[in-house]
């Protein structure tokens, strides 16, 4: 079994990845890198991260989630977050990442915000 | 709860990150600390080991990591050792300066720093470095 696993689908011109599993140093880090990048090559621009399957993350997961955030951005696209985990939200939280990403913990409402 | 001392001699691979982290996990199950206490540590020895694979030893699988976890009434202790190097830990900027928060790298230290009650290095003149974490009871 993979380290994460992405599952993709498409919410009207959002692109949602369903994400469940670990984003770690390694496998995890690189599929998540991969999958966006693979978005970005295919126009997608508008992609919502949905982390509620995340159990854990460590310092290179969140590197590559503020990776993904500036190079979406640089492509004039947007990265949202979705169903954050207590832990990962403390996480955010202390490395003042919170700040800088839009989270929801609503399907829906995250949607509607890339309106 | 009497004091217990585990060693451990890990190749410098990526995969190395997991195993020393289970054997942490098993170690801290074993000394009674709590769930918050425990999530801590794994943090702190996985960035830790990341940096000792990564950093110190550049993945070359000639060199080893040392791990050492020591138990006693008041503390868990968690040694590091690499055989790379070295560095200035105080050279390390601020990943929460606003200068560093888009930066894809350099957190591994601060959640070191934020998750244990004690991270300190030892820089050995004849190459290697060891880093030691205290969680307090």
């Amino acid at each position: 079994m993979a380290e994460l696993n992405i599952n993709e689908r498409q919410a009207g011109d959002v692109t949602v990845l369903d994400m469940s599993g670990k984003i770690t140093i390694g496998e995890g880090s690189v599929a998540l890198r991969t999958g966006v990048r693979r978005l970005l090559e295919e126009g997608k621009k508008r992609i919502l991260l949905n982390l509620g399957g995340v159990s854990y993350i460590d310092s290179s997961g969140i590197g590559e989630l503020v990776s993904s955030y500036t190079a979406i951005n640089k492509e004039g696209g947007q990265l949202k977050l979705l169903n954050l985990t207590q832990k990962l939200q403390d996480l955010l939280t202390i490395t003042k990442l919170l700040t800088v990403f839009d989270t929801y913990d609503n399907e829906g409402a995250a949607l509607n915000s890339f309106k | 709860m009497t004091a217990e001392t585990t060693e451990l001699s890990l190749p410098s691979r990526i995969d190395t990150v997991a195993t020393a982290a289970a054997a942490v996990a098993e170690f801290v199950s074993r000394s009674g600390i709590t769930e918050d206490a425990a999530f801590g540590i794994d943090m702190a020895v996985r960035e830790a080991v990341t940096n000792a694979v990564v950093h110190g030893n550049r993945q070359d699988e000639n060199k080893t990591v040392e791990v050492t976890l020591k138990s006693s009434p008041d503390a868990v202790e968690i040694s590091v050792h690499d055989q790379g190097a070295g560095f200035n830990p105080e050279a390390v900027p601020d990943p929460t300066a606003e200068e560093n928060i888009l930066k894809a790298s350099g957190r591994g230290i601060f959640f070191m720093r934020s998750f244990m009650d004690e991270v300190d290095w030892l820089i050995r003149p004849e190459g290697g470095t060891t880093v030691r974490m205290l969680k307090r009871r």
